[in-house]
């Protein structure tokens, strides 16, 4: 399918697109395909070529790759140079390709054979340390989530096409929070990550009494040494407050500094 | 002014009557950790649902007149095949199809509507949205009990003199009734009701006078715009930085920032795009980003400080009234405890600092 499309007069490209997925559950991919009622335009815009989750065919020739994932395996890092040499946009599609995602929890062992023995037992497994995408290659855009909003990848993918800068908000996600006037998640004695975690997921997790896990990574100015401050005054552990901010590696860096502080190995 | 007085019990015949109209009042949301309540504006449907003795709502009512989000206009392209352009259509929609009657906002709140006016309206451009939202306004006052974190007392917000069109002081069985319009002249012809009596002139007095002990919070107004001038570089401002998540939940949850910040999307199909706008923060990390990269208040403390600069400096200069309306919602949402009343009291010490030298 080819379609001359226009916008303003100006004949606009459709790109062709393909999808990959790394160590993931493919479940970010499954959240594009899940939106009916915009699909037929999302497909209007580019072509996908590759699309594991919707469709047999698979070619090489793309333009644009999503990469959903993590890397555990030397064949993802090879698979994924592969990609950025055919590539000329590569996307880190949800949380597992941005910071390593549910998947680098186990990067919190230091024994990474005893990590392997205990969940494989004796079955002959590869696995290393979980690395986000940018560990291996350079990545272009990152589209934060666990899973990604689809709205936020239409918004996104549409600015790709017309060629237009493409935004993250700044801001954490209490700004968003506050615009839904939830309660906020504190006041009814619940940690939330809401006041360091980057916005655009509008609030998801918080606006259905869930207190935030940081899905998106830190927003880029985190404040969270008041974080620590916060969570104390409310009686909340520092062990919850790290087993949360471990969750998706967004703030691995931050982790490691007070685990490192406490005397903890990394 | 007209006064007038009945019975508490009517007060479910006034709200019948005015429920022909979209009604938004304080409505009870859940109750916090602790058990305490917790309220915010809402669309009311049952009298039974307002909670008109609300200590304050954790939001304002600024939704209902300065929307977080809005669509301030939808363009509609007709290129497809045409080959020359084509052609484009832009629609602007206020978004007000109906009246709104605001009933049970304290005068902080109503304040906070008088000081929008002046920014919103009293410009060379008015703002439309704004403007038609107003327009179409009923606005019913509740007299309050000064909660701790209370300062309007010292924004002089404590009380409402003009901006409402009926304003309802509580006396125990009675209602004591300002009118401030015909319409909400015409609404009590409508009740049961009677002009004051002296003994209820008197009632009305003293329950004023008793409201006036119930202020804990303060904040020293004389001369601040200079002191704040003065002490712009004082070193508390980097203290209560520090602290700042930068997370703009006191501009959120205040009845009179109304900053923004516009973004414009096409729509997948390349027919539409919208132009919508977003209430935004001055203490956001990018507030103060321009083209080209650069960012004039790349630190969380600067931003804070122009926040406070704004309420109790800029606007003073420019209106000869703060911005601010002492309603304490900020202080009571920040996570990092960061007050007005505080930070206010923080700056005036680092000047007293200065006299002792």
């Amino acid at each position: 399918m080819t379609t001359n499309k226009t916008f303003l007069g100006v004949p606009v490209a459709r790109p062709k697109v393909a999808f990959f997925e790394l160590s993931s559950c493919e479940g970010c991919q499954l959240q594009l395909l899940n939106n009916e009622a915009t699909l037929l335009d999302f497909l209007s815009l580019v072509e996908v070529v590759r699309f594991r989750e919707g469709m047999k065919e698979a070619s090489d020739d793309y333009e644009i790759a999503f990469v959903e994932g993590s890397i555990t395996r030397r064949d993802e890092e090879e698979r994924l140079r592969v990609i950025r040499e055919q590539a000329k946009v590569v996307v880190a599609l949800g949380s597992c390709a941005c910071f390593g995602g549910v998947n680098q929890l186990k990067n919190r062992f230091n024994d990474l054979e005893w990590v392997k023995k205990e969940v494989y037992g004796s079955f002959p497994i590869e696995t290393q340390k979980v690395k986000p995408l940018s560990a291996v290659i350079k990545v272009d855009l990152e589209i934060y989530g666990c899973p990604i909003k689809k709205e936020e990848v239409e918004r996104i993918v549409t600015a790709l096409v017309l060629g237009e800068q493409i935004h993250h908000p700044q801001y954490p996600v209490c700004m968003e929070c506050k615009a839904r006037e939830n309660i906020c998640l504190f006041d009814l004695g619940e940690p939330c990550l809401g006041p360091v975690t980057r916005a655009g997921c509008d609030a998801w997790c918080p606006s259905n009494r869930l207190g935030c896990w940081g899905c998106r990574g830190p927003a880029p100015e985190a404040n969270l040494s008041q974080l620590q401050i916060i969570m104390a005054e409310r009686g909340i552990s520092q062990e919850r407050m790290i087993d949360r901010l471990e969750c998706f590696g967004g703030f691995a860096a931050f982790v490691a500094e007070v685990k490192e502080k406490k005397g903890e190995p990394k | 002014m007209l006064f007038k007085v009945f019975a508490a019990s009517e007060l479910s015949r006034l709200f019948e009557i005015l429920s022909v109209n979209r009604i938004v009042g304080p409505v009870k949301k859940g109750e916090d950790q602790h058990g305490r309540s917790l309220y915010d504006f809402d669309v009311v449907h049952d009298i039974a649902e307002l909670h008109l003795d609300y200590g304050q709502t954790i939001h304002s009512a600024k939704n209902y007149f300065l929307p977080y989000r809005e669509n301030l206009c939808t363009f509609t392209f007709q290129d497809e095949g045409s080959g020359d352009g084509g052609d484009w259509h832009k629609e602007v929609d206020y978004g007000v199809y109906a009246p709104l009657v605001l009933f049970g906002l304290h005068p902080c709140d109503i304040n906070a509507l008088n000081k929008l006016d002046k920014v919103l309206l009293g410009g060379r451009y008015p703002n439309p949205f704004y403007g038609e939202k107003r327009a179409n306004m009923f606005i019913v006052g509740h007299s309050c009990s000064p909660q701790p974190f209370c300062f309007c007392k010292s924004m002089g917000t404590d009380s409402a003199i003009r901006g409402f069109d009926l304003f309802l002081t509580r006396m125990d069985d009675l209602y004591f009734a300002e009118i401030l319009s015909p319409r909400a002249f015409h609404l009590l012809e409508q009740i049961d009701c009677h002009d004051p009596d002296s003994r209820e002139h008197h009632r009305y007095m003293d329950l004023m006078e008793a409201k006036e002990a119930l202020y804990v919070a303060h904040v020293d107004t004389s001369d601040l715009t200079k002191i704040l001038d003065l002490e712009f570089q004082a070193s508390v401002w980097q203290e209560w930085g520090q602290k700042c998540l930068s997370c703009g939940t006191c501009a959120q949850v205040c009845p009179t920032c109304y900053c923004y910040g516009v973004e414009e999307q096409v729509d997948m199909d390349f027919t539409r795009a919208h132009k919508e706008k977003r209430l935004y923060s001055c203490n956001l990390l990018d507030f103060a980003a321009v083209a080209g990269g650069h960012n004039f208040r790349p630190e969380s403390h600067t931003r804070l400080k122009y926040r406070y600069y704004h309420k109790h400096r800029g606007f003073v200069e420019a209106f000869e009234e703060s911005l601010c309306v002492g309603c304490g919602r900020c202080g009571q949402s920040c996570l990092a405890h960061i007050t007005v009343p505080e930070v206010i009291a923080s700056v005036r010490a680092s000047k007293e600092e200065h006299d002792d030298d």
